[in-house]
């Protein structure tokens, strides 16, 4: 059989679906070699996971998926049961150095060679040597806290030292937990300790059956929710092997540009002020208020949870409700395009965007800098164009891009992604064909595989889905594109101040609970 | 000479200060609200939190020294005591022969000192960067604010406020090319000191871009009560120093009484101006760099010596 990877040296197998997704069996000791040829040929690392199959007659495994010119190649390492280890491959991708560590933490798959083996997720809430995602672990196990020990890199000189910030904030924010080491003001070393959402999303999703399992994917990340939802429904419905009504992938696109333009007004105006622009943050969260309580009216929830459900969508939008939309979106994106300059005109904010936390297009090739972010820094990789699913199929986006890579690019960025998605919103309004909104989607056969892979608004949502026996979900793997972002934020604040880093926190906006999980 | 009309005025002034200081950071909120298209909160919101404040139970951390629990006691002493010696109402002050601008200057500082080692205090590394960058702040503000002050003090001949106050008041309407620096000199001074935007940002949640509130961070009932209430008196008593030098219209003159409703009147308007002015460039500027701050103050104590030398030019 013909398949695009032949030269990484696998076998791989087409996964149903309308997404470009392939799926190989890989012996660990081949891992690495696949990897390198896949760096070669620039390909990304999109996600590494672990599952548990020793349920299956076999040990465990390790995963990785792959985005290649070919589109997604999902590799999968069985490895034994008595010492599951595996070849890591942190050195090849660096991301994927932490995704190594929580695939231990969770599941005990051990990553050889030179890598960080230092906890992630564990944060002393479970001991070592438990491992919450094997299957024979009681997820209701309770376990008195620990103590948590952490070895922090230590930087060492004259004048050197330690800013602990976190992981409770001042500000109604997620937590995480930041150890800058600064000479005077200057940023020197910045790492950072993650993790502290973690709630057991995973695990949770093998009690579940698969059409509930939507529910669950909307809230990995409250943000984005809608691309979770999308991204979980088009895995479930390639493992069953049903494709939702053509009307509902249009609703479906409407649905996750709405998203998209309701967190770039909201991540503009906390650009504005994070430099004390409150300004610009009134302005830009009224537009977003505006668009929240227009998503609330329309689709019945004003972050758009729960709209999209396995097989198609939950509700549908009229012809005069569509108008309507198209109306409010159209006074929303005059008003951005005058604040917009006005952002653009004001000396202050530009002066604190321009060259704030940059990150140079060859650093953020080599760490794999991804989505919103990795465009603003010359990386051009936007699913909607690379592998277009229904509706993005048919027409034509435009990607956003920057080269700069500072916050100022992350900003232009934005805003170039938000006057295309109100162009998208209104082509896709008024090409709604007719149609059912919802077909039913069978139980998938044990074993059945699926993937599902969306370009959200931070950058690409990748969701695993295997199937289990008797209807149930095997293993569930939802990944946030914050995992390959988050390693990035710690060098584009090199060289910087300490008050600049919300400033530039901001300006990549990554989300913490879905890096939790 | 009987002295009591004197004290009476006196203690009228500074009750008048400290107790109005609230109203005007409410107002200059609210402007600032109004200019953000914002529907403003009650001018009288933070009397209601430094009400809030004192009826709550002060927590204080165990490894603290008494310095920490000393300090907003001190700090609000000595905006109380610049209060008094500010002519706000009139310019017969009996404590007014204290202390001059440059004594003035200095009860500034040692609320400033005792402030910074407060923050340190704490132990907590916020305490510290807060505590590094106030002085950082203060050690460029206070040559310009006090080089500002000479400006003023060569026009008079005198160090003593009350008497630049009578003596600019007194003279026939002229402009003063020395003081039209000194005074945008001042201005960026008095937004430098009062935690201001574009040097800080009094409304941040960011612990890492903060000044002067990542000195008080650890502090919590009273003793932030007291802080607050002290930092909207320093505002007050800024802005005052900023009429007497530049805008002295209105003042009431010594032993008159009856200029006094006039002098109530003019004082209230332009604390109004005044707060909507500073709601003004609050709405207009954005924060800058950090580092940008010691151009900016520099920049302010260029202006000072340039009003100077333009006043010995301007003379000669």
């Amino acid at each position: 059989m013909t398949h695009p990877f032949a030269d990484l040296g696998v076998e791989a197998a087409r996964l149903p679906g309308r997404l470009a997704a392939w799926h190989a069996p890989v012996a660990p000791g081949a891992l690495r070699a696949a990897a390198e040829k896949a760096r070669a040929q620039k390909g990304r690392l999109v996600a590494l996971w672990a599952s548990d199959e020793t349920t299956r007659g076999a040990g465990y495994a390790v995963h990785v998926a792959l985005a290649l010119r070919g589109g997604l190649l999902w590799l999968t390492a069985a490895l034994e049961r008595a010492h599951p280890r595996y070849p890591g491959i942190a050195d090849i991708f660096p991301a994927a150095s932490r995704m190594q560590r929580a695939a231990y933490d969770l599941v005990g798959v051990h990553a050889e060679g030179g890598a960080d083996h230092r906890k992630w997720l564990r944060h002393g809430t479970w001991p070592g040597g438990a491992f919450p995602l094997r299957k024979d672990f009681d997820a209701a196990s309770r376990f008195d806290p620990a103590a948590d020990h952490y070895p922090f890199v230590r930087v060492e000189g004259e004048g050197v030292h330690e800013i602990p910030v976190g992981p409770v904030h001042a500000g109604t924010i997620e937590p995480g937990h930041f150890r800058f080491s600064i000479v005077g003001e200057e940023i020197l070393r910045l790492e950072e300790r993650l993790g502290y959402k973690h709630k057991g999303i995973e695990k949770r999703f093998e009690q579940l059956a698969p059409e509930e399992g939507a529910r669950l994917a909307g809230r990995v990340s409250g943000d984005s929710t809608v691309a979770y939802a999308w991204a979980y429904s088009m895995a479930l419905e390639a493992a069953a092997g049903v494709e939702p009504p053509r009307r509902a992938s249009t609703l479906r696109g409407i649905l996750l540009e709405l998203e998209r333009v309701a967190n770039h007004l909201g991540d503009l105006g906390y650009l504005g002020n994070d430099v004390a622009l409150a300004f610009g943050f009134f302005q830009f969260w009224r537009l977003k208020e505006k668009l929240l309580r227009l998503n609330a009216e329309l689709f019945g929830h004003r972050y758009l949870m729960d709209v999209i459900v396995p097989g198609g969508v939950a509700r549908d939008l009229g012809r005069e409700p569509g108008e309507r939309l198209l109306r409010s979106l159209g006074d929303i994106g005059a008003e951005v395009a005058t604040l917009r300059s006005i952002y653009d005109e004001h000396a202050g904010a530009q002066d604190r965007f321009i060259l704030t936390g940059q990150v140079v297009p060859e650093l953020a090739e080599r760490l794999g800098l991804t989505g919103l972010a990795g465009r603003a820094s010359g990386q051009a990789h936007d699913l909607r164009v690379d592998a277009p699913v229904p509706p993005y199929d048919e027409l034509q986006v435009n990607k956003a891009g920057h080269t700069r890579g500072d916050v100022a690019a992350r900003a232009s960025v934005r805003f170039d992604e938000l006057a295309e998605s109100l162009r998208l919103i209104a082509a896709l309004v008024h090409r709604l064909p007719a149609g059912e909104l919802r077909v039913a989607v069978p139980t998938p056969v044990a074993g059945a595989r699926g993937c599902g892979w969306m370009e959200g608004w931070r950058g690409d949502v990748f969701v695993a889905l295997e199937a289990g026996e008797a209807g149930t979900l095997h293993r569930v793997h939802p990944h946030d594109p914050s995992w390959r972002n988050w390693p990035l934020l710690e060098r584009a604040v090199l060289g910087s101040i300490v008050p600049d880093f919300p400033l530039i926190n901001k300006s990549f906006n990554l989300s913490y609970s879905g890096a939790d999980l | 000479m009987d002295q009591a009309p004197g004290i009476a005025l006196q203690l009228l002034q500074s009750i008048l200060v400290v107790s109005a200081a609230p109203l005007v950071l409410g107002w200059v909120n609210m402007c600032r609200a109004w200019l953000q298209n914002r529907s403003a909160p009650s001018i009288r919101l933070p009397y209601y939190t430094l009400v809030k404040l004192f009826h709550k139970d002060a927590v204080i951390a165990s490894t603290t020294s008494p310095i920490f629990r000393v300090t907003p006691y001190v700090l609000f002493g000595c905006m109380w005591l610049a209060a008094g010696i500010v002519p706000v109402l009139a310019t017969d002050l009996p404590f007014a022969p204290a202390a001059d601008i440059i004594a003035l200057v200095g009860l500034f500082a040692t609320a400033r000192v005792f402030a910074a080692l407060a923050a340190m205090d704490t132990g907590t590394s916020f305490g510290g960067l807060g505590a590094r960058r106030e002085m950082l702040v203060g050690f460029l503000a206070e040559p310009a604010m006090l080089m500002t002050l000479f400006t003023a003090a060569f026009i008079s001949g005198s160090t003593q406020l009350t008497t630049i106050v009578e003596s600019l008041a007194h003279r026939e309407f002229a402009i003063y090319p020395s003081l039209a620096f000194a005074a945008v000199a001042f201005l960026m001074v008095l937004l430098a000191e009062n935690a201001r935007i574009p040097v800080d940002n009094p409304a941040t949640h960011l612990e890492l871009t903060m000044l002067h509130e990542a000195m008080i961070l650890e502090y919590s009932a009273r003793h932030l009560a007291l802080v607050e209430w002290a930092a909207a008196i320093k505002l007050v008593v800024y802005m005052t120093i900023g009429f007497a030098l530049f805008a002295p219209w209105g003042i009431a003159e010594a032993g008159d009484w009856g200029a006094m409703p006039l002098a109530l009147a003019a004082l209230a308007g332009k604390l109004a101006l005044a707060g909507a002015g500073l709601a003004l460039i609050e709405t207009f500027l954005a924060k800058m760099r950090l580092f940008l701050v010691s151009e900016f103050l520099s920049g302010a104590f260029l202006l000072a010596v340039l009003g100077m030398l333009t006043h010995f030019l301007v003379r000669g």
